[in-house]
């Protein structure tokens, strides 16, 4: 029983940070870094609130998306036809993030930092497994935003090294100057990486607000999104790995949750698991990681 | 290219402007008394209030401040005028907005929170003709003659209550407390309520655990949840939280397993939802209100004094909760409860306020 708590809890935590990194996986794979993926996150949890409060959830859900996708928009612009640098715009991103939920938050509910409650999508327990004693936690009063972020792993996964967007999408990544010789157009590929990015990252934010919490709080993704960051990067910029690695900091965040008890640890130390067992792993396990030759790097016809 | 190039860097500068603009720019809204605008012979007396991170609409601390100004504005009409200031996010503009205050010709002024301890100590040696309230805040040496008066609260001894009732509640025998960030405010909070738990239940069982070390501890609703429902599942009935907005995820911890759940700061059954509401047993009343309510009327009456002045059970500066949604839910512990109360008040318990005096207690009482 408490193995299986263990999971689901870090399965509730992991999926923010899942999601979020889901979407870092396609904007770097186009050869755009994303530091804004957190203010797309905030975002998307106070928009989806909002439009929780107002249509129900699946009209928040969208609505986060939209919102998630417009701050993304903001960034391709920069970054993509402007050639802003990439980490400055991220940062500008950030700042228009928490800037306008405040704002838009004190204009629409008279409230600087919090909405008023709001209630997420009905939740799941799936037949057959909930059955089963162990696996108890883990399949009953599931989110389905929570099976939603395990499907879109393989979907992913699909779509970048299995399809031809995918295709192109690498190629513009890792070479655009080849990519653009050879007919793609390098400037939409980007574009499409950015924004399915903010999209993800909105859904992100949303589920920590109406799935998780039930209600927006300011500063509630507690950057989550540059743990995301982490995540794509620990997950080698593949959706599999991506996944483990988004499970590993849930799952110490869920393990410190429990070690609190007897005061034998000091607490602090306590704080401190999913900091070591993230370095850990980093030096111990994980391979060389290589990220897209192109990223970071703005693309401008006709420079070498 | 180049000109490109200096117009993106001129779009960002501009989103960036219009963000800042947003959040700090005209906050400073004014609430002028429409009442008694005729000034009657004297000069109105002129109170200032500057709230923390958080504003107005916290649903805890500032509100309950901005209640008490509300109520000292509407009683004392005709004698004083009040206004409020609102820092900026990041809050750096405190110290700023005392001073402007200051400058304005205002009397009274005061500062919600613990985080404006320093400016008021700097502004308060620079304007010796006004006078300041610090809110859960102490100054070093302060005396009756001082231009200063700390509000401070006995919150151990709203907690202590709490405790008991969550004690009395519980038929697993375990309850919870999750606190916002590790520190002795809040610790004051945690030694309280487990002396009051014992109090009525030597046997009790009781889970402890912090959110974080950091301010951001106070609004991380996420990973309140998370610990609470990690209690309940070890069995605990009833939790307590004192974490500020993290709180939230704890009240719907308890309503996701049908447990109990005591809020802080203000009475949480009001801001609840309806399906929350049956799952809040009551919440630890800390009454800034009246704290803020008191220091201006004793303002009006011509008699403030500075130094400190401490909000306990006997001063109606902390307490519990009992309203329409939990009346009947506490008929039972009630009695129970008052009695305490009245204990505490005479002086026959002494709630302890750190975990030293904590151990001490429980040798006192069971041997």
């Amino acid at each position: 029983m408490f193995f299986g708590e263990l999971l689901a809890s870090s399965l509730r935590m992991a999926v923010p940070i899942l999601l979020t990194a889901l979407g870092a996986v396609f904007t770097e794979r186009s050869g755009v870094v994303n530091i804004g993926l957190e203010g797309m996150m905030i975002v998307g949890s106070f928009w989806g609130a909002l439009g929780a409060y107002y249509y129900g959830p699946y009209f928040g859900l969208l609505l986060a998306m939209a919102a998630g996708m417009f701050m993304a928009l903001i960034h391709a612009i920069n970054t993509v036809t402007f050639r802003v640098d990439q980490v400055v715009s991220g940062v500008a991103i950030n700042i228009l993030a928490y800037g306008s939920t405040r704002f838009l938050s004190l204009a629409i509910f008279n409230m600087a930092t919090t909405s008023p409650h709001v209630s997420g999508l009905p939740k799941i327990n799936i037949p057959v497994l909930s059955g089963i004693e162990f696996l108890k936690p883990l399949v009953t009063d599931v989110s389905p935003v929570i099976i939603l972020a395990l499907v879109l792993v393989p979907i992913s996964s699909f779509v970048i090294n299995r399809t031809v967007f995918g295709l192109r999408l690498r190629s513009v990544g890792e070479n655009p100057l080849a990519a653009d010789t050879l007919g793609i157009n390098v400037f939409k590929m980007k574009y499409a990486g950015v924004l399915l990015s903010g999209i993800l990252s909105g859904l992100s934010g949303a589920y920590l607000a109406l799935e998780h919490t039930g209600m927006y709080v300011e500063g509630m993704t507690q950057g989550q999104g540059f743990i995301a960051l982490a995540a794509m990067i620990f997950g080698n910029w593949e959706p599999k790995g991506v996944l483990w690695a988004s499970l590993l900091f849930g799952f110490s965040e869920a393990l410190s949750f429990r070690v609190v008890e007897g005061g034998v640890v000091p607490y602090q130390f306590v704080k401190m698991i999913p900091y070591v067992l993230t370095l850990l792993v980093l030096t111990g396990v994980v391979k060389k990681s290589t990220g897209p030759a192109a990223s970071g790097v703005p693309y401008e016809r006709g420079l070498k | 290219m180049n000109g490109r190039k200096i117009l993106a860097i001129a779009l960002v500068l501009v989103l960036m402007a219009a963000v800042l603009a947003g959040c700090s720019g005209n906050k400073g809204q004014q609430q002028q008394n429409q009442q008694g605008q005729q000034p009657s012979g004297e000069e109105k007396l002129k109170v200032g209030l500057v709230f923390d991170v958080g504003g107005r609409g916290d649903l805890s601390f500032n509100d309950s401040a901005y209640a008490g100004l509300e109520r000292a504005a509407k009683d004392f009409a005709d004698k004083i005028e009040v206004e409020y200031r609102e820092p900026s996010a990041g809050g750096q503009d405190r110290e700023q907005l005392l001073r402007l205050l200051a400058e304005n010709g205002f009397d009274l002024i005061f500062g919600v929170g613990f985080l404006f301890t320093e400016h008021i100590q700097k502004v308060s040696q620079e304007f010796p003709d006004v006078k300041f309230a610090l809110i859960d805040g102490a100054i070093d040496g302060l005396d009756e003659n001082s231009n200063v008066a700390c509000l401070l609260f006995k919150e151990h001894e709203g907690s202590f209550l709490v405790g008991a009732a969550a004690a009395m509640k519980s038929k697993t025998g375990k309850i919870g407390f999750v606190g916002g960030m590790k520190s002795p405010l809040i610790e004051r909070f945690e030694v309280g309520y487990m002396a009051g738990a014992k109090y009525v239940n030597p046997n009790i069982e009781i889970y402890s655990d912090y959110i974080g070390t950091t301010g951001d501890a106070f609004k991380d609703p996420v990973k309140g949840k998370e610990l609470a429902l990690n209690q309940f599942k070890k069995g605990a009935d009833v939790v307590y939280h004192a974490s500020g907005a993290s709180g939230v995820g704890v009240i719907e911890a308890a309503a996701a397993e049908k447990k109990f759940a005591i809020g802080v700061d203000s009475d949480q059954s009001l801001s609840a939802t309806e399906e929350q509401r049956p799952y809040i047993l009551t919440s630890m009343l800390k009454r800034v209100d009246v704290a803020v309510y008191e220091t201006i009327k004793s303002m009006v009456e011509g008699n403030f004094k500075g130094g400190y002045k401490v909000f306990g059970l006997a001063e109606d500066g902390v307490g519990y909760a009992e309203n329409d949604y939990n009346k009947e839910l506490i008929a039972d512990i009630k009695p129970k409860l008052e009695e305490i109360k009245e204990k505490i008040i005479k002086g026959e318990i002494k709630v302890p306020v750190d975990k030293t005096e904590y151990n001490e207690f429980l040798k006192s009482n069971f041997k």
